[in-house]
């Protein structure tokens, strides 16, 4: 049994050259990925924020929660749902909406900071293809804040029912009503759901943004806005039509085709809207939204590779 | 094949012509000072090499096209340009792991032994540390990279004399070694006198000298001559003069040695000497001529 011995021996001695370095695709993505993420704290910080800011509401509104309800006890089962659900809904759309907005500046300032501070000669000093860079910063509205959002949204819900437990059992009341009302299994898919959603309809907005972050050399914000505002008004005096600003309309709130909502009036019918995704995969604005944004990226692509970087 | 081989590169912005026809060839295992004045196009010449601007004409680095070939190129080319490119909300620590991440020849631990000899702290951010600092720090992570062509543009600016000079010895002593090739862009150039190998002098984008160190110390020669001997050195025709202490300071391009020697003391001048005299040179004949 020498022969295995003796060729440890040799490798350790001589151990066998280094394989290739290979400059595999992933590697450089995942980190400049994460790389965003350190520079741009803000996030995950602002959704924190925005949970704190709920919870801390939800906590003062909980010294009336045993009255309210007892109060909606005496409704009907469906209505008694939707009561209860209400402020979980709420805190989804709060954080959500903190998330968006901060999205928003993250993808102003994702191409433009760099030129600015002219770190961009660092960044590209090293073997990051700017394909990868742009889609790496692309990625973070479009996958990695959703999956923020969703993470911080499922744990506020999940301590605002904590919460209201503990203040149910407190004041006597039975805490199974929030858990045997509360469609506890459905709540979480329906979310992930909403914020692919979300992405998916926003592409092109978090597309376009990208863009003029790397076309502005400055006031990348009024760059983004005031154009399509521009086109709005110009169309407006000229045509005396305002198609334009109805798309830009339905491009901000028009995801809506994704959900089947029921309503009474202005109430809704369900604690958790149903989903419709053969309805959103059927829209045409999905589609055109995407193109657009691929788009927007291979512009923002073209000018970071070939444009002068400062 | 040589590492950096340019065949009438040519760059203009508008009517501003950057680089007009450059020719250059840099063999590996060389390190090369492209001095010149302020827009003489050095730092277009360093972008064309990185693969950061577009140019006309023919280049070739490590055999690639920068323009073309930018990313790949970056695996075996480092680059420090003046210290402030550094990202100021990146901490050291994740400077190292990011590096580390997308550099496939990034030697972690040799970044670590560098930067454990000085008092950069991982948990530092760049903007917390001191110019002279930051750029210890990038020489940190481009020095534990094994690459084949580092490019230094003004490396040392706004850095003290103290930071200045161990730069240069920490890039001599800890990095290169033959296989290895450096083109540094600097306007200090005393202080690269000694390091240099190979000298470029660059004006208004074309390549006015180029020159091993090793001929340029037996072409050019500086000859101290007192008033008696004057008119028999102005009689060699010194490409420059001037005067220090009332005695002359004559700079001869290819003159005999041994023929100034009867004149006077006579040395080595310095790449600053002969870098006034040619570009300086340059510049009041065009000042002649359009007066």
């Amino acid at each position: 049994m020498t022969i295995p011995s003796d060729t440890a021996a040799q490798t350790r001695l001589d151990p066998p050259p280094p394989p290739p370095p290979s400059l595999s695709a992933v590697r450089p993505f995942y980190w400049s990925v994460r790389r965003e993420l350190w520079e741009n704290r803000s996030l995950y910080v602002a959704p924190l924020i925005a949970a704190g800011v709920v919870l801390f509401a939800f906590s003062i509104s909980a010294i009336h929660l045993p009255e309210h309800r007892l109060a909606a006890l005496a409704l009907d089962r469906a209505t008694q749902a939707v009561m209860i659900a209400l402020p979980y809904d709420f805190a989804a759309m709060a954080i959500i909406l903190a998330g968006l907005i901060v999205g928003g500046f993250y993808c102003l300032g994702a191409l433009h900071n760099e030129r600015r501070d002219r770190s961009i000669l660092f960044w590209k000093s090293l073997p990051v293809s700017d394909l990868t860079t742009v889609l790496a910063k692309a990625s973070v509205p479009l996958v990695v804040l959703p999956l923020i959002l969703f993470a911080v949204v499922v744990a506020t819900q999940l301590i605002m029912l904590a919460l209201s437990t503990v203040v149910l059992l407190a004041n006597g009341v039975d805490p199974a009503t929030t858990w045997s009302r509360l469609p506890l299994f459905e709540m979480p898919p329906v979310l992930l759901y909403g914020v692919a959603v979300l992405a998916l309809w926003y592409a092109p907005i978090w597309g376009w943004l990208l863009m003029v972050s790397g076309w502005a050399r400055r006031a990348p914000f009024l760059w983004a806005v005031l154009p399509p505002l521009a086109l709005c008004v110009v169309e407006k005096i000229a045509f005396n039509t305002g198609n334009f600003a109805s798309l830009l309309a339905d491009r901000l709130g028009g995801f809506g085709v994704a959900f089947t909502i029921r309503t009474h009036g202005k109430v809704p019918l369900d604690p958790v809207p149903g989903l419709d995704p053969l309805g959103f995969l059927s829209t045409p604005g999905l589609w055109g939204g995407l193109i657009f944004a691929a788009a927007f990226l291979a512009a923002a692509v073209w000018q970071r590779r070939y444009r002068a970087p400062i | 094949m040589a590492c950096i081989e340019a065949r009438g590169l040519r760059k203009a912005f508008g009517a501003t012509v950057a680089l007009d026809g450059v020719y250059l060839r840099v063999e590996a295992g060389r390190i090369l000072g492209l001095i010149g004045p302020n827009g003489a196009g050095k730092s277009t010449a360093l972008n064309a090499i990185l693969g950061l601007t577009a140019y006309q004409g023919e280049l070739k680095v490590l055999g690639r096209d920068p323009w073309k070939e930018r990313d790949r190129l970056m695996a075996d080319v480092c680059f420090i340009a003046d210290v402030a490119v550094l990202p100021r909300w990146m901490r050291v620590s994740q400077a190292l792991d990011y590096v580390a991440g997308v550099h496939p020849r990034f030697d972690r631990a040799k970044a670590e032994a560098f930067l454990s000899k000085t008092d950069i702290k991982r948990t530092s951010q760049v903007r917390q540390l001191s110019k002279g600092m930051v750029a210890h720090l990038h020489l940190a992570l481009v020095m534990a990279i094994d690459a084949k062509l580092l490019v230094l543009d003004e490396p040392t600016l706004g850095l003290d004399l103290l930071y200045r000079k161990q730069f240069y010895d920490t890039l001599l002593n800890d990095y290169f070694d033959r296989s290895r090739t450096i083109v540094v862009t600097t306007h200090q150039v005393e202080e690269v006198q000694n390091v240099l190998t190979d000298l470029v002098f660059i004006n208004r984008g074309r390549i006015v000298l180029a020159s091993t160190m090793e001929a340029f110390e037996t072409r050019y020669a500086e000859v101290m001559v007192g008033p008696e001997h004057i008119a028999a050195a102005r009689a060699l025709k010194p490409i420059h003069e001037r005067q220090v202490f009332g005695r002359g300071l004559l700079l001869f391009d290819s003159v005999d040695r041994d023929e100034l020697a009867a004149l006077g003391e006579v040395r080595t001048p310095s790449i600053a000497d002969l870098f006034v005299a040619v570009i300086g040179g340059q510049a009041s004949e065009a000042q002649g001529a359009s007066a």
